[in-house]
């Protein structure tokens, strides 16, 4: 709990850092950025240090959240639409966890950024930033990796696409990407997923434990 | 050079063949279910893409009962009471 604690910074440090970032990636060589990044990146969602920074940052969404709908008393949202908001915050929190590396962490703050500052600003595209999925295939082909898929056949590959669209929707931002764009943000979704879990079941656990909680659904 | 090359192999939507299979076997290892098989066990590439979407949908389901669970969380806590005080600590 302490290391909840902790790693909690004011908002406006991860906003320097993430444009410090962008600069020195954007004056590297992309393909050496991009070999890094793919190569760290999927270490990095399984990482403690990264559940820790993704709880802090959950924690001030949260906060958030309640700031907001504790300021519209006058007619207090119900269950579900209270439900939906931490959703929303939590998968933010996600997104910029990621720091801008993948589409669908781009998607999930670009539709944030529509809803809320449609009128003030317009919103920023992170086109300096390289994408992850154009240039990593090529460190992935001089990599060799046990393959332990079956060969493709002739008449496997319509339905193997079409599963591949189904696939697309699923990610944010990737419903209209090629075929191997997909694929590698999907790998990275799914771990960055799967980290969201654990760190809201301990955020659960957590505040659970502290006396007279509601019984588990 | 070859970087420009797998962009443009990219932004078309055709890849070869030992690409995909070489994306879907990546996708494979954080597959749960797939995995407890043995690792030998060669799978179809379809299978693999089934089971990811199943994946992703199941981790959403669980995301969206945590988020429901944390608002009820959040929400029973007493202003004046001791959670409270643990909460904004961890909220602060």
């Amino acid at each position: 709990m302490a290391s909840l604690i902790s790693d909690i910074e004011p908002p406006t440090t991860d906003l320097v850092r993430r444009k410090k970032r962008s600069s020195v990636s954007s004056a590297a060589s992309p393909s050496t950025s991009a070999a890094s990044v793919s190569g760290e990146s999927h270490a990095r969602w399984r990482s403690e240090k990264q559940q820790r920074i993704y709880s802090a940052k959950l924690i001030q969404a949260l906060q958030q959240v309640r700031l907001n709908s504790s300021a519209a008393t006058s007619s207090s949202p119900t269950a579900q639409k209270r439900g939906k908001a931490v959703r929303e915050a939590a998968d933010r929190a996600l997104a910029v966890s990621a720091r801008g590396r993948t589409l669908w962490s781009r998607a999930i703050l670009a539709n944030r950024i529509k809803l809320k500052f449609r009128k003030q600003k317009r919103p920023k595209t992170p086109t300096k930033i390289p994408s992850m999925t154009t240039v990593v295939n090529s460190s992935n082909r001089s990599r060799t990796r046990r393959v332990s898929v079956l060969r493709l056949n002739k008449k496997n590959i319509p339905d193997v696409n079409r599963k591949v669209r189904v696939l697309g929707r699923l990610v944010p931002g990737c419903g209209k990407q090629s075929v191997p764009v997909i694929l590698e943000e999907a790998t990275d979704y799914i771990q960055a997923l799967e980290m969201q879990v654990r760190a809201m079941n301990s955020l659960v656990q957590l505040l659970s434990s502290y006396g007279s909680a509601p019984p588990p659904i | 050079m070859s970087n420009r090359r797998s962009r443009q192999s990219s932004s078309a939507s055709r890849i070869s063949d030992d690409q995909m299979i070489d994306l879907v076997s990546k996708l494979r290892q954080f597959l749960p279910e797939i995995q407890e098989r043995r690792r030998s066990d060669k799978v179809s590439a379809s299978k693999v893409l089934q089971e990811t979407c199943n994946y992703i949908r199941k981790l959403h389901r669980e995301v969206d009962n945590l988020s429901d669970r944390l608002s009820q969380l959040l929400d029973s806590v007493d202003e004046d009471s001791p959670e409270a005080a643990v909460i904004r600590s961890l909220l602060m």
